[in-house]
């Protein structure tokens, strides 16, 4: 379908650009030309995001988080509006960040939980949909732990899905405040040097991370023990040394890819650590939490081959003392906290553009 | 109607050598007569101007899911599927419930097959009892009631002993051991073939390697035991080479490929290059929803169900391996692999659908693609559909003549017409499993008619003369 | 109905001037009084009102800039500008005299939304209306307690200020809608 390969050409000639130093690529010039239209129906993942798209969410927030320093923080934007929240993952910071979101704008939000799979449940995902679709449901806030949920909701309801989390895949508003916390400290993201540390191959805040910041042209280096590395990323072949065949269609972001922390941590602007699951240990895939620390912990005397005013961040909850010393956790130099309150700013910025930046009717 | 003359049609028969314009003439549902204007006195005449005439395919996998999954499929409509899709001959999977693991389910299996189903059925048995791995089924019972092979298919043999003993104990019935090649630990549960489509998905994906060890493992065993085996479902370059080389060495090993692993990569679980939505049928029958509800304009990655089979599509490399090896015959056989499912099955999330495609009535036009690209020429082609199978698994010895034209065969016969375009409607299949990744694709391609023991089984158009 | 421009720059200049006036000797004096621009180019608008009355008043009034994107309406309708930005007050409103500052007044529904946006800043003491432009054709019961000039229009008629800090210049131009 041309929609899917306009989409993968871009992600190349995003690299393109980037490397020749092009201006942005049409779609994005019409965009801002335009004055900010927003197309998007849905928030599924950041990787066909171009950098316009993307400031105009961090422009759209800075508005929004003015609206929470207020004495009486809301607005009747979204007044009328049905906002559910499906979460077949358990989370607090997420949904109650999301939950907020919505009453700041004015909507309803009604929060549905799920714990187990649908199949424990017996309501399988389509049948759910349909039935906040027949409530009358306005947008749906789903977190899943099969990848692509999101996408098979999106494309059996009349109503707008934002992905707060689908397996392994993506949970792009993660990445947006990320980048938006980022931003706020450094300013252009463009030749910024960010690491990301850890279990890559199970983050989708990883993965979402990826294709927003390599979008507003930073240089991301992903660091963490091969068995949490995904495949095909920064070109890995297979173990003969061979590149991928098909990797002139790779759609994945250019990213570089260390095995020593030490190395890849030189220099950098930001690093991100991602939280190290007791399961990965349990699952074999790594020897032990000790020596996972031990190669891989963001601390002080790692940070200090940083650049001197390097940012940390950290997506939580925080595994104090494995993936991140508490003293790096709770320093000078975290940004977790703000993540968390840029957390409900981004995600009001969201909703807003998702159901207020219509597509103009076709005359 | 046991008599039937099939006139003036281009009739293919590699197994025979044949390759002319000429009719077919089948008496008493056994061909007669091969040749340039047959007489045909007093017998019922098909046109065939125009179309290409060849034995009636055979498939060395097919489920059939009768009995146990008859909400999937039947023997009746897995069968009249096979039919429109010109295969006359189906060796169904023994992986229902009951198993195919005793006298009585062959027997079923026969029996059920003699009273309902379009063409010709040869069951497989199971290799284990059961098909839980531990210990072997009554495989001489089994091939006495009627068996063509073995298989614990839907799993591998589980171990290397179990498959030594097997190989060793079928040899004496001379019959192969069919091995679907995955190793469950490194294949780890993945859903797709793990390369960067799988991370870009961020789904669990499954290497490579995990049907490269068992292949390896099988060839080593069949050597040592001396049995034939045959690698079902061939996808990997790695595997294709293991074969290649096995064969060099004389070893008794034959391989098969599905159509779809020879046109289809994993790029089609992420990006859906068909003109209609994944999820087929979920939605669409709901005119409620369809206000408001655009399909098309859904961003992003497909998902799609309808491709998540195993073994997995896999990459571009691995693909062009497996055509080639089709072309210079390592691999002897083109197989469906049929594996119907009911809607709801495919209709969820990746992780959960059901594994499979429904592939009878789509073989040939998908195959021909490889044609129309000249990756393969059409010989070639009927040659793995026809002859090839059946050498590989020795089917000549239950059924004599089977996939040629040769006097005394079978009166099985397909019309082709390797040039008419025909869109797939899943909708229209004769198959309960309307799970394929084609739907609304136009292929080129098609199964006019097919004759069944000089009967007429399936015409798609109307082709008395 | 007239086509092109109805204000000059120096009209405009005058009307600023004037209307500054109106609002010091409407509300006797400065005391208590903020000016608040509503986006976008009421922002400019307020900012000059304010220098004229530093000018004659000798006194700094506080200046404020207002956005009501997230108040209004009829958004779906309007199509495709979704932009919205911080609004940014200089002090509390609790107990002032804000003047709402706009470039046209036209169906009344901005003022509506900006009213709603004050309020939920705070209480202030009163809240008055300047524009430079009234064109009619008001949807809700509103009025303008300071006007520029009064130009009448047809509902198809498009209404544009422009402004030296916004466009590079100022004028106010009036063009018919082209079907």
């Amino acid at each position: 379908m041309a929609k899917n390969a306009v989409r993968r050409s871009r992600a190349s000639s995003t690299v393109r650009e980037r490397e020749q130093q092009q201006p942005l690529p049409p779609e994005a010039e019409q965009i801002a030309a335009a004055g900010s239209v927003w197309q998007r129906r849905h928030l599924l993942d950041l990787d066909d995001f171009t950098a316009a798209e993307i400031e105009l969410v961090l422009e759209t927030t800075d508005a929004m988080k003015e609206v929470l320093a207020r004495d009486v923080p809301r607005v009747p934007a979204l007044r009328g509006k049905t906002i559910v929240t499906l979460f077949y993952e358990s989370s607090t910071r997420t949904r109650a960040s999301f939950e907020l979101a919505g009453k700041v704008l004015g909507a309803d939000v009604i929060n549905v939980s799920s714990s187990g799979s649908s199949v424990q449940k017996g309501e399988s995902l389509i049948d759910t949909v349909r039935t906040l679709q027949a409530i009358g449901t306005d947008v749906l806030i789903l977190r899943h732990g099969a990848s692509g949920a999101p996408y098979l909701a999106a494309r059996e309801a009349a109503f707008r899905v934002v992905n707060a989390g689908d397996g392994w895949h993506a949970h792009p508003t993660q990445a947006l405040l990320d980048a938006y916390t980022m931003r706020s400290r450094l300013g252009d993201l463009r030749g910024r040097k960010i690491v990301i540390v850890g279990d890559i191959a199970h983050s989708r805040v990883a993965r979402s991370n990826l294709w927003g910041l390599t979008a507003l042209g930073a240089g991301v280096v992903v660091c963490g023990p091969p068995t949490l590395l995904p495949v095909g990323l920064g070109a890995c072949g297979d173990a003969l040394g061979q590149p991928p065949d098909d990797m002139e269609e790779a759609g994945l972001p250019p990213v570089r890819v260390e095995h020593d922390l030490d190395r890849a941590i030189e220099g950098a602007d930001v690093v991100m650590a991602l939280r190290l699951q007791r399961e990965r240990q349990e699952s074999g895939l790594l020897p032990s939490l000790r020596e996972y620390s031990r190669l891989y912990q963001v601390n002080g005397e790692r940070l200090a081959r940083a650049k001197p005013d390097a940012f940390v961040l950290h997506p939580g909850p925080i595994n104090e003392g494995v993936e991140i010393s508490s003293e790096v956790a709770h320093g000078a130099r975290s940004l977790i906290e703000e993540q968390v309150q840029n957390g409900v700013a981004v995600r009001k910025a969201i909703l807003y553009l998702l159901v207020r930046g219509e597509r103009p009717p076709t005359s | 109607m046991t008599d039937l003359l099939i006139r003036n049609g281009r009739v293919l028969d590699p197994g025979s050598g044949l390759d002319l314009v000429g009719d077919v003439l089948i008496r008493d549902g056994r061909v007669a007569a091969v040749g340039p204007n047959l007489p045909g006195d007093g017998v019922e005449v098909v046109d065939a101007t125009g179309l290409v005439v060849a034995p009636g395919f055979v498939d060395l996998h097919t489920h059939l899911r009768d009995p146990g999954f008859e909400y999937k499929e039947t023997i009746a409509t897995g069968t009249e599927a096979a039919a429109r899709g010109g295969f006359t001959t189906v060796c169904c999977m023994p992986n229902t419930d009951p198993p195919i693991d005793t006298r009585a389910t062959v027997e079923y299996v026969l029996r059920t097959a003699a009273a309902s189903a379009r063409v010709r059925v040869l069951p497989i048995g199971c290799v284990s009892r059961g098909r839980e791995g531990h210990d072997l089924a009554e495989l001489a019972d089994l091939a006495e009631a009627g068996c063509v092979a073995f298989s614990d298919d839907g799993a591998p043999v589980a171990d290397g002993a179990l498959l030594r003993r097997a190989l060793e104990y079928a040899r004496i019935h001379g019959l192969t051991i069919i091995d679907h090649c995955e190793d469950p630990e490194i294949a780890a549960l993945g859903v797709m073939h793990e390369g960067w489509v799988s991370t870009r998905l961020g789904l669990r994906g499954q290497p490579a390697a995990a049907e490269q060890a068992y292949v390896a493992r099988d060839i080593a065993v069949a050597a040592q035991a001396g049995g034939p085996v045959h690698i079902a479902h061939i996808s990997t370059r790695g595997a294709v080479e293991l074969i290649r080389t096995a064969k060099e060495r004389g070893l008794p090993v034959t391989a098969e490929v599905t159509p779809h692993h020879l046109t289809m990569t994993h790029h089609a679980v992420a990006f859906s290059d068909g003109s209609t939505p994944s999820a087929n049928g979920a939605g669409r029958d709901h005119p409620e929803l369809v206000e408001g509800h655009h399909p098309e304009l859904v961003e992003g990655l497909a998902y799609d169900t309808l491709a998540k089979v195993n073994p997995p599509l896999r990459s571009r490399d691995d693909v062009a391996a497996c055509v080639e090896a089709l072309r210079d015959g390592v691999i002897a056989a083109i197989a469906t692999d049929h594996a119907p499912h009911a809607d709801y099955e495919k209709a969820c999330e990746f992780d959960e659908a059901a594994f499979g495609v429904s592939g009878l009535e789509t073989a040939f036009g998908l195959c021909m693609t490889l044609v129309h690209s000249k990756a393969l020429d059409l010989p070639t082609l009927i040659e793995r559909l026809t002859s090839g199978p059946v050498r590989a698994l020795g089917l000549d010895r239950f059924v004599s003549g089977l996939g040629t034209l040769a006097e005394g065969a079978p009166g099985d016969v397909v019309l082709l017409d390797p040039a008419a375009e025909w869109t797939v409607e899943p909708e229209r299949f004769a198959s309960k499993g309307r799970n394929t990744p084609l739907a609304g694709r136009t292929l080129r391609g098609k199964v006019v008619a097919t004759v069944y023991g000089g009967e007429v089984v399936w015409s798609g158009e109307k082709v008395e003369a | 109905m007239p086509d092109g421009a109805v204000m000059s720059a120096e009209e405009m200049r005058r009307a600023i001037v004037r209307v500054a006036h109106e609002i010091v000797e409407q509300n006797e004096g400065c005391r208590d009084l903020m000016l608040v621009g509503m986006r976008t180019r009421g922002v400019p608008l307020a900012q000059r009102l304010a220098a004229a009355i530093e000018e004659f008043e000798g006194e700094r009034v506080g200046v404020g800039a207002l956005d009501i994107g997230l108040y209004r309406d009829d958004l779906p309708e309007r199509g495709t500008r979704v932009e919205i930005k911080p609004s940014e007050l200089p002090q509390d409103i609790a107990g002032k005299r804000v003047v709402l500052v706009d470039d046209v007044l036209y169906t009344g529904r901005s003022i509506r939304a900006a009213l709603d946006a004050l309020i939920d800043y705070g209480r202030p003491q009163r809240i008055q209306l300047a524009v430079l432009v009234d064109r009619g054709h008001r949807e809700l019961p509103i009025r303008a307690d300071f006007v520029g000039k009064n130009i009448p229009t047809a509902m198809q008629d498009d209404v544009l200020v422009q402004l030296e800090e916004t466009d590079g210049t100022d004028q106010v131009l009036v063009t018919e809608r082209r079907d």
